[in-house]
């Protein structure tokens, strides 16, 4: 195990040196990173030799992701690939962006081989019941089910709007709307699609067994096997009451990500470890990390809680130490992660009074 | 330390999110209460029939008789709850530890919620208006020759609990005996109220699947609304305005009682005094039905001067004291915020916090972990200074003045009004006013009640339904 950890912390160094050189080296970089190094008084392509070095660039800024130009993301070692943009949030004022052309693609074929083939049979279709619009999700589930051989349904599902229908106390609008999505997802399994695959938030997914429950059927019998599913608030209670309530036998995978990291995969959670969700990174392409609260640089102790920090490294996009919206307790690695990990993910004590969670 | 877990229909359910109920003044742990979430109760409540059914199958005057035997067993018994088990003294101990009322003042509550479980009998005729109990069983019968029919609208009652005041469980207590369940959520600082009232109804017979806890955040009261047809939730003002004009929902928000003198006994207003000092500072001032307004047409000055000379010797006590009449802030930050409240409203004109001058130093007192407000008086030149229309969870009161002509349209809405009055003109406007909910003619303090009342609409006819019910021998 020791050795196995260590040849992750290899591997990680010798990869963020490469991303660095790319995205800082003139011929290859995005401006915003070699505008940024001009700024600097060091070469961070000669200084930078390992993850720990990274935090000599400093914090990350929310504010860099937000206006454009959005060109200055691109790196110029790309230039003439098709180009995606998408956004975090967006709820009031300008939403995060991000580039993509590759990296979403390539994020949820690492995912795919997490996932069971026994729960998501190859060749079977999905229903995806989640937010589209400007999030890479939708084209990330999509391409999941192409590449495991299906083809994906979809239910939209606008978490902006959502938001301010909380905010606004339109309770009537809000269950209106929860019905609308549920009917067409409830519509789409009974449709003959032979759908087993579901990506669904928790809300949604309660939502969609309830609804089923009501007509006498259940997860499993409207033909789900495997649920791949993210979202805020995902907790061991909510879990476990999933496990044990709701899916009527179906597996389910909770998962924990953005447009800005890509998607961390969890630890398996059951009975044997209290329903715990414990959240690994795709490493080397992104390191999470918990941090103290009054000083990111330094990572607590292994079970202590601190807030989540992402550091996103691939050719296309590269973020260092972004300080996230959320607080959790640090994971040792385990046998399927040779890395650090983190559970009991939770929205930021700092934001919380002021963050609407939940709502997907 | 005692888990309390989540009773869903009476089986206990041990959550994987746990919450702790920590001592006010010594932040010492003193129970676990697991937390349910939002689905759990929108699931169960799809077996809410169950609850009405298991209760009708035990007749109204049966029901009747247990929760007297549950109100025994409340106030003496030794009750078991979640992993253990709790004596009332150790029932009012964490009463008062969680919620930073005086011990005393937890006793007196618990002595209230007791009475109205003897009393159930009197109470339900109260409400019913004499009417034959079998009828709201059978949903049909005959009075005075005509027929009669009482429509249950639930088979099951929601309620979401604060915590600010143990005496608010009175209004559930009739529930069972109407043979309609009960879904609780209870307020995060006081779950010892429904979970030992549980309890005492299981001894005395009460069936298990009629009652429901789910102790829990935002999404659990938002659940219980949501799933229950008929509903009560306390909050402020917001909650009030949110749920206005739902049928389903009943919900109980600041009283702003006051007391209006009429200017035909304001000139003896020290003869009233005590009353008024009574309905300020009984219960330290928690309650809906304390009196946050006075208003008189003159010698208001007078009154705040000397109210204030009253309460200016309240202080806070160790809530184990006999004497102690102030309850502590126990959620952090909360006195500060509702003292700054206060002076923001106080830098209007006309507006003088008069007990300021009869304290030394501020409002809030400090002491440990426990945050206390001292007393207020604010006097008001005007029924328009904004603070006139407002309430607080501490010995709060204004003194406006405003002539009688204006005084009922001005109060607003008026949870309790005490009128000391005997112009037969202002009684007759009093009685008609529509803003007002409690009416008391004379000298009676806000805080009594007469429980036999109805309180903010009649609950059984939040719960039943009159309509029309006809039935003929079917054809030959």
């Amino acid at each position: 195990m020791r050795a196995r950890m260590h040849a992750a912390g290899e591997a990680l160094d010798a990869w963020v040196r490469e991303v660095v050189a790319w995205h800082f080296d003139p011929a290859s970089g995005c401006p915003f990173w070699i505008d940024y190094a001009k700024k600097l008084s060091w070469d961070p392509r000669r200084e930078i030799t390992g993850f720990g070095d990274l935090k000599r660039l400093g914090p990350f800024e929310d504010e860099w992701l937000r206006g454009g130009p959005v060109e200055r993301w691109v790196p110029r070692g790309l230039a003439g690939k098709p180009v995606f943009v998408f956004e975090t949030g967006g709820t009031t004022g300008i939403p995060k962006t991000r580039i993509n052309c590759d990296d979403f693609r390539i994020d949820y074929e690492l995912f795919s081989e997490t996932l069971p083939d026994e729960y998501f049979p190859k060749g079977s279709n999905w229903l995806m019941l989640g937010p589209s619009g400007p999030r890479r999700l939708r084209l990330g589930v999509e391409h999941l089910a192409q590449r495991r051989g299906g083809i994906c349904f979809f239910v939209d599902f606008d978490p902006r709007w959502v938001i301010k229908l909380i905010q606004k106390g339109w309770n009537e609008h809000l269950q209106a709307y929860k019905d609308h999505v549920i009917d067409q997802g409830v519509t789409i399994l009974q449709a003959n699609h032979d759908i087993r695959c579901l990506w669904a938030t928790p809300k949604l997914l309660e939502a969609l067994a309830m609804r089923l429950e009501s007509m006498g059927t259940t997860i499993r019998q409207a033909g789900i096997t495997g649920i791949f599913a993210g979202g805020t608030e995902f907790t061991p209670q909510w879990n476990r009451f999933a496990q044990e309530e709701l899916l009527d036998g179906a597996y389910m995978t909770p998962t924990y990500g953005n447009t800005l990291m890509g998607l961390a995969a969890s630890a398996p959670s059951g009975p044997h470890n209290n329903y715990k969700i414990a959240y690994y990174a795709p490493q080397p392409r992104a390191v999470i990390e918990v941090v103290d609260f009054d000083n990111p640089d330094c990572v607590v102790n292994y079970g202590e809680t601190g807030r989540v920090q992402i550091t996103t490294l691939t050719k296309e996009f590269f973020m260092p130490g972004y300080l996230e919206r959320d607080e959790g307790e640090r994971e040792p690695p385990c046998e399927l992660y040779r890395w650090d990990g983190v559970s009991g993910v939770r929205p930021y004590r700092g934001f919380a009074a002021t963050t609407t969670v939940g709502v997907y | 330390m005692m888990h309390l877990p989540v009773l869903r229909w009476g089986k206990p359910y041990q959550s994987l999110d746990v919450d702790e109920v920590v001592h006010f003044a010594t932040g010492e742990p003193i129970a676990r209460v697991s937390r349910a979430n939002g689905g759990i109760i929108q699931r169960d409540m799809r077996k809410a029939q169950r609850a009405r059914d298991v209760l009708t199958e035990v007749p109204i005057d049966e029901l009747i008789e247990r929760v007297g035997r549950a109100g025994e067993v409340y106030l003496n018994g030794t009750v078991p709850m979640g992993d253990g088990t709790q004596t009332p003294d150790e029932f009012v101990r964490a009463q008062s530890a969680s919620t930073g009322l005086p011990e005393h003042m937890c006793r007196a509550n618990m002595k209230k919620n007791a009475f109205v479980l003897a009393e159930m009998r009197n109470v339900l005729t109260s409400l019913t208006r004499g009417l034959e109990f079998d009828v709201l069983t059978r949903g049909f019968g005959e009075e005075r020759g005509v027929p009669i029919s009482f429509q249950a609208q639930s088979p099951v009652l929601g309620l979401v609990l604060p915590s600010n005041s143990p005496g608010v469980h009175t209004l559930w207590l009739p529930i069972i005996p109407l043979q309609v369940g009960l879904v609780l959520k209870p307020g995060p600082q006081e779950p010892w109220t429904p979970y030992r009232m549980a309890g005492a109804f299981f001894e005395a017979g009460i069936p298990r699947e009629a009652i429901s806890v789910y102790p829990g955040e935002g999404d659990v009261g938002a659940a219980v609304l949501d799933s229950c047809g008929r509903s009560l939730i306390f909050g402020g003002t917001a909650t009030v305005d949110r749920y206005r004009g739902d049928p389903r929902v009943q919900a109980h928000g600041p009283g702003f009682s006051k007391i209006l003198l009429g200017d035909d006994q304001v000139d003896h207003w020290e003869k009233y005094l005590d009353i008024m000092l009574e309905s300020v500072v009984g219960n330290s001032g928690r309650s809906c039905i304390n009196c946050s307004g006075i208003w008189a047409s003159r010698h208001t000055r007078e009154i705040a001067d000397a109210i204030s000379r009253r309460l200016a010797g309240l202080r806070p006590l160790p809530p184990d004291d006999p004497e102690a009449g102030l309850a502590a802030f126990t959620v952090p930050g909360v006195a500060d915020a509702v003292s700054q409240a206060i002076d923001a409203d106080l830098q209007e004109p006309g507006v003088t916090d008069v007990t300021a001058r009869h304290r030394d130093g501020g409002r809030v007192v400090k002491q440990g972990r426990a945050d206390y407000l001292l007393p207020t008086v604010v006097h008001c030149e005007s029924p328009e200074a904004a603070i006139a229309k407002k309430e607080y969870m501490f010995p709060f009161v204004t003194v406006v003045e405003c002539p009688e002509s204006r005084m009922i349209d001005a109060a607003g809405p008026t949870l309790v009004c005490s009128a000391i009055t005997c112009q037969e003109d202002f009684r007759k406007r009093l009685i008609g006013a529509v803003n007002i909910d409690r009416l008391n003619l004379g000298s009676v303090p806000t805080t009594k009640l007469n429980w036999l009342q109805p309180h903010e609409g009649n609950i059984v006819e939040f719960l039943f339904r009159a309509r029309a019910f006809q039935s003929a021998p079917l054809l030959a």
